[in-house]
């Protein structure tokens, strides 16, 4: 397997490239990444055989990508921030048609004040628009994720959006250990669909009113649907990690055996959090982390199992849900642990919003706060922040 | 007839045949009604390039009638009449 050295940003395209999509349509706004650039690039170079749609939106992008599936093409794009907001109403036109396609989605902050840097609030802002939404620490976990997402969309019928940290991750090089292009191809497939709007002598309608006496079905169906996502997930992760040694599931456990306190992070902050749980159990704190990936559908049986041991857990969250409850992983998780005979204590802390750096030093001292709430059993803050001037 | 249940639909609430836009008639949200004057119409054809339900009928070229089936009484067709050939009148049910 070869080893190239790869920003996030060539990573997903270099993905893409191999994938070698029937459709791309995509729209570079402000504050766009790479992507699609370096895509429009394999394709001039004629590397790829992709019908390559330049649109004037990202609702026009996503809008396209929806015709394109529809069609009964492979189809993906790639946007960010302000982007992946334009999408928004796309999104929901995308998972209610049950429209496989994925997104490289790159994580910056949501204006206003304009700032194109990295947190979570694009990306957290769809989480209910019924995409299956997978977080990456790095550009290898993101190259992966993107070849896993063409299976894990089309087979659950329900698009996939793929996201890693803008600048952090997205403008940061890397060694990629790279599949080549025919076993990538041989992973994805061929892309199969039980009906196309391009089916000859077999006209359907897609996208019809629905009105009282049917929605509510429809919306339930897509509920199951996205209920059997975490199979599919769990399946091509596994299938994926025998021929890489990579393995991907739900989640990471780093030193959570035999841990009691517990950091939970999703994207790039779980790599420096591994250095800081390295210090804390230098200082005799048995401190682990989980990394979640999978956002969506939300795997909360899953991490419920894992955390059955911690007394204290500490979420870490780079965006806020602006309910004043916290963080939206705080929140679900703080929901998932409710049925639970015991309850671990829990605080949140918001972190690195707008692209603030977050270090090792800051959670080493989450790790020492969590530590002293749990000897005390006493949360003086539930909800605080890393980094901000007072 | 009892509808089916949510796992008996199709995916992605498609329906197996075209043209189902047919089977929703949206006359009945109609307030005012065009009535057309034959005398006075032209044939111009305006009014079938803009109305956006297409429901002015032509035959041979020739305009014929107003479907009242899909017409919602939007009153863009007496707009741009240039013969004053389309009145609108309050319609009641």
């Amino acid at each position: 397997m070869p080893i190239k050295a790869l920003t996030g940003n060539e990573a997903m395209a270099e993905a893409m490239r191999q994938i070698n999509p029937d459709v791309v349509a995509a729209y570079p706004i402000t504050p766009a990444t790479e992507v699609v650039q370096l895509f429009a690039q394999f394709v001039a170079d004629g590397k790829v055989d992709t019908e390559f749609v330049a649109v004037e939106s990202e609702h026009s992008a996503l809008s396209a990508c929806i015709g394109a599936a529809a069609a009964g093409g492979r189809v993906m794009t790639s946007t960010a921030s302000q982007g992946l907001a334009l999408m928004h109403e796309m999104l929901y036109i995308a998972s209610g048609l049950r429209l496989p396609m994925v997104i490289c989605e790159v994580n910056r902050s949501m204006s206003a004040p304009i700032n194109i840097h990295c947190d979570h609030s694009d990306t957290m802002g769809s989480r209910e628009s019924g995409w299956i939404q997978i977080f990456s620490e790095d550009s290898q976990e993101a190259y992966d994720s993107v070849i896993q997402a063409i299976r894990i969309s089309e087979q659950a019928f329900l698009p996939c959006m793929v996201s890693l940290d803008g600048f952090i991750i997205s403008h940061c090089m890397q060694g990629i250990n790279e599949l080549t292009d025919t076993e990538v191809q041989e992973f994805i497939g061929e892309h199969k669909t039980p009906y196309s709007l391009l089916m000859d002598g077999h006209p359907f309608t897609i996208g019809a009113l629905d009105l009282q006496d049917y929605f509510f079905e429809h919306k339930r169906a897509q509920i199951e649907a996205m209920e059997n996502v975490l199979p599919i997930i769990k399946s091509v992760g596994k299938e994926f990690s025998k021929r890489t040694k990579r393995g991907y599931g739900f989640f990471e456990e780093y030193m959570l055996g035999d841990a009691d306190i517990c950091l939970i992070a999703l994207g790039s902050c779980a790599g420096t959090a591994k250095v800081a749980i390295q210090e804390l159990r230098d200082k005799g704190i048995k401190a682990g982390l989980l990394k979640l990936r999978v956002m969506r559908p939300f795997p909360y049986k899953e991490i419920v199992s894992a955390l059955f041991n911690i007394k204290a857990i500490a979420v870490l969250d780079r965006s806020t849900s602006m309910s004043t409850m916290g963080g939206p992983v705080f929140i679900e998780l703080r929901s998932a642990l409710y049925d639970n005979p015991v309850h671990p204590l829990m605080v949140n802390y918001i972190y690195g919003l707008g692209g603030r750096d977050i270090f090792p030093r800051d959670i080493v001292e989450v790790g020492q706060k969590l530590e002293n709430i749990k000897r005390t059993g006493k949360i003086e803050k539930m909800i605080d922040y890393i980094g901000v001037r007072e | 007839m009892t509808k089916p249940g949510w796992r008996d639909l199709a995916i992605g609430a498609i329906l197996e045949k075209g043209g189902t836009a047919l089977e929703f008639k949206t006359g009945d949200w109609r307030t005012y009604k065009p009535i057309w004057s034959q005398e006075k119409c032209t044939s111009c054809l305006f009014c079938f390039i803009y109305c956006p339900d297409f429901c002015i009928e032509i035959e041979d070229g020739k305009m014929i009638g107003i479907n009242y089936d899909y017409c919602k009484g939007c009153g863009i067709c007496k707009e741009i009449c240039p013969k004053q050939a389309i009145e609108m009148i309050l319609e009641r049910r």
